[in-house]
């Protein structure tokens, strides 16, 4: 099983990199880590002419701490995100998210970036960086641009970037004091893709109430989704077991999966609900302070 | 068009042309001609061609072979030293942790780069670690043992 030919380049600079996708345009793709790319490739659900490597930027890959934010490098690997302890003291919810991409030997190679723009709806760090807010700096031949995770997502497999528009940087925001999230996965065995996911990032308010929270959902609608109702009812509110339940049927039913070999529309929103409320208890839970251990499904 | 890449395979530097679309796997096997890295899903599901780049667990599967060079490799021909067996591998004979022997190069390497990354691990981590690798004959269980008991070979 090969891929069709190309050529292959390695350049050593992001402006070389900008130079040969404006000169090839549709016919060429970016290479991070291949993860997903050369297995499509070799489908021939891909087949660029011109295959330009982004390995040699190594000024692209790195964490670390500015100001209120994490600053994660494009081509930053998964397997450096999940022993990063910037991320594990900082971004919980991104440690846990990173952790159950996939397993070891492609969590060695797969970047952040290429996660993003490969958006498989499916996929764990879309989720994440939406609960978390981040935003996605890129280059173009046009310049710099920041986008939203919101801006950045369009469609199952496919994003706004334009064809030489790279992502540079992730930004994640640093949550608050008193702040606590959680990503949960359920999965039907170690190493696959999601049946579905939720990302809970909360706020404590003064009286140990929840305050502000961002729900996330993964692999149940063609990107990731926010839970606005779910979110709407648990804002400024005591978190009651009725409540939560409450919440929990509104994301099952504000969410969009479609029926496939993982699961039909109904056990997957089935799902939502469930993860919703253990996301919310472990999310509580680190709030207050406490270290808690996500396990998945 | 071929491109000269130089990579250093278990210690040993090769200089060879490489059509770019030529994956890592096939290249190890078919033109360097070290056959312990075996190929069962060829899409990145098994782990059966795992390998270590740069002393990373990767699947060779899922990499083009021109992007190796300048690069360091250790396939499972790279552990034994002058025909004595390394001690996983000795584990793995002494635990009887392979039937068919199909996936045994890549969980040899899995076990041993999880133990060279961490010698403490237990038998839930090696587990989880192990995940990317699937044994056909379903010998999980002596698996699984046989790298918990080289863990000593890797404390100092
Ligand atoms: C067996 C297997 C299981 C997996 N399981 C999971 C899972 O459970 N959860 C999960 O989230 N993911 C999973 N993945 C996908 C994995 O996370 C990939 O690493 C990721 O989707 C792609 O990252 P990459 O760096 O390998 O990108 P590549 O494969 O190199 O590229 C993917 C796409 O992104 C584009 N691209 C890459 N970098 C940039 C950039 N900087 N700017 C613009 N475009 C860019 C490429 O042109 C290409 O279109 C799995 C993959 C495999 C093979
Ligand atoms: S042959 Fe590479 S993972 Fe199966
Ligand atoms: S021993 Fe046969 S596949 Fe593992």
């Amino acid at each position: 099983m090969y891929p069709q030919k190309f050529d292959y380049f390695c350049p050593d600079t992001l402006e070389g990199v900008i130079e040969l996708l404006t000169r090839y345009g549709e016919d060429a793709r970016v290479l991070a880590g291949g993860q997903s790319l050369i297995p499509l490739m070799k489908l021939r659900l891909a087949s660029p002419k011109y295959l330009i490597d982004l390995d040699k930027l190594q000024d692209l890959s790195g964490i670390s701490e500015q100001r209120n934010e994490v600053s994660i490098g494009a081509l930053t690997r998964h397997a450096e995100i999940e022993e990063s302890e910037l991320v594990q003291s900082k971004l919980p919810l991104l440690h846990d998210a990173v952790t159950v991409v996939a397993d070891v030997q492609v969590r060695n190679l797969g970047t952040l970036a290429g996660s993003l723009a490969h958006a498989d709806p499916a996929g764990d760090l879309a989720p994440a960086l939406l609960a978390l807010g981040a935003r996605i700096n890129t280059v173009s031949s046009s310049g710099k641009a920041t986008l939203g995770m919101g801006e950045l997502m369009v469609d199952a497999w496919s994003t706004s970037l334009g064809g030489d528009q790279v992502i540079t940087e992730i930004l994640v925001p640093i949550p608050p004091q008193g702040s606590g999230g959680a990503y949960l996965k359920f999965e039907r065995r170690a190493g696959d893709f999601a049946v579905a996911s939720i990302g809970v990032q909360l706020t404590l308010d003064q009286k140990g109430n929840c305050g502000d929270i961002v729900i996330a959902m993964g692999a149940v609608g063609v990107t990731a989704l926010r839970a606005e109702k779910a979110e709407a009812l648990l804002s400024n509110q005591p978190i009651s077991d009725d409540l939560l339940k409450e919440a929990a049927s509104a994301a099952s039913a504000e969410c969009d999966p479609f029926s496939d070999i993982r699961g039909s529309v109904e056990y997957k929103r089935h799902l939502i609900g469930v993860l919703l409320r253990r996301a919310v208890e472990v999310a509580l839970r680190r709030a207050a302070g406490e270290k808690v251990k996500t396990v998945h499904g | 068009m071929k491109q000269l890449i130089q990579v250093k395979i278990n210690g040993r530097i090769y200089r060879e042309e490489v059509e770019p679309r030529m994956l890592l796997s096939f290249f190890l096997r078919e033109q360097v001609g070290l056959t312990g890295t075996h190929v069962g899903c060829v899409v990145g599901e098994c782990g059966a061609c795992s390998v270590l780049l740069e002393g990373r667990l990767v699947k060779s599967c899922l990499v083009l072979a021109v992007r190796t060079d300048q690069k360091k490799i250790t396939t499972v021909e790279g552990l034994a030293r002058e025909g004595t067996l390394h001690p996983i591998q000795e584990a793995f004979v002494e635990h009887y942790a392979l039937q068919c022997g199909f996936c045994t190069s890549g969980m040899v390497l899995a076990g041993h780069s999880l133990l060279t990354r961490n010698p403490d691990a237990g038998e839930e981590e090696i587990r989880q670690k192990l995940a990317g690798n699937l044994c056909m004959c379903t010998g999980y269980t002596q698996i699984v043992k046989a790298v918990g008991s080289a863990a000593k070979a890797y404390k100092k």
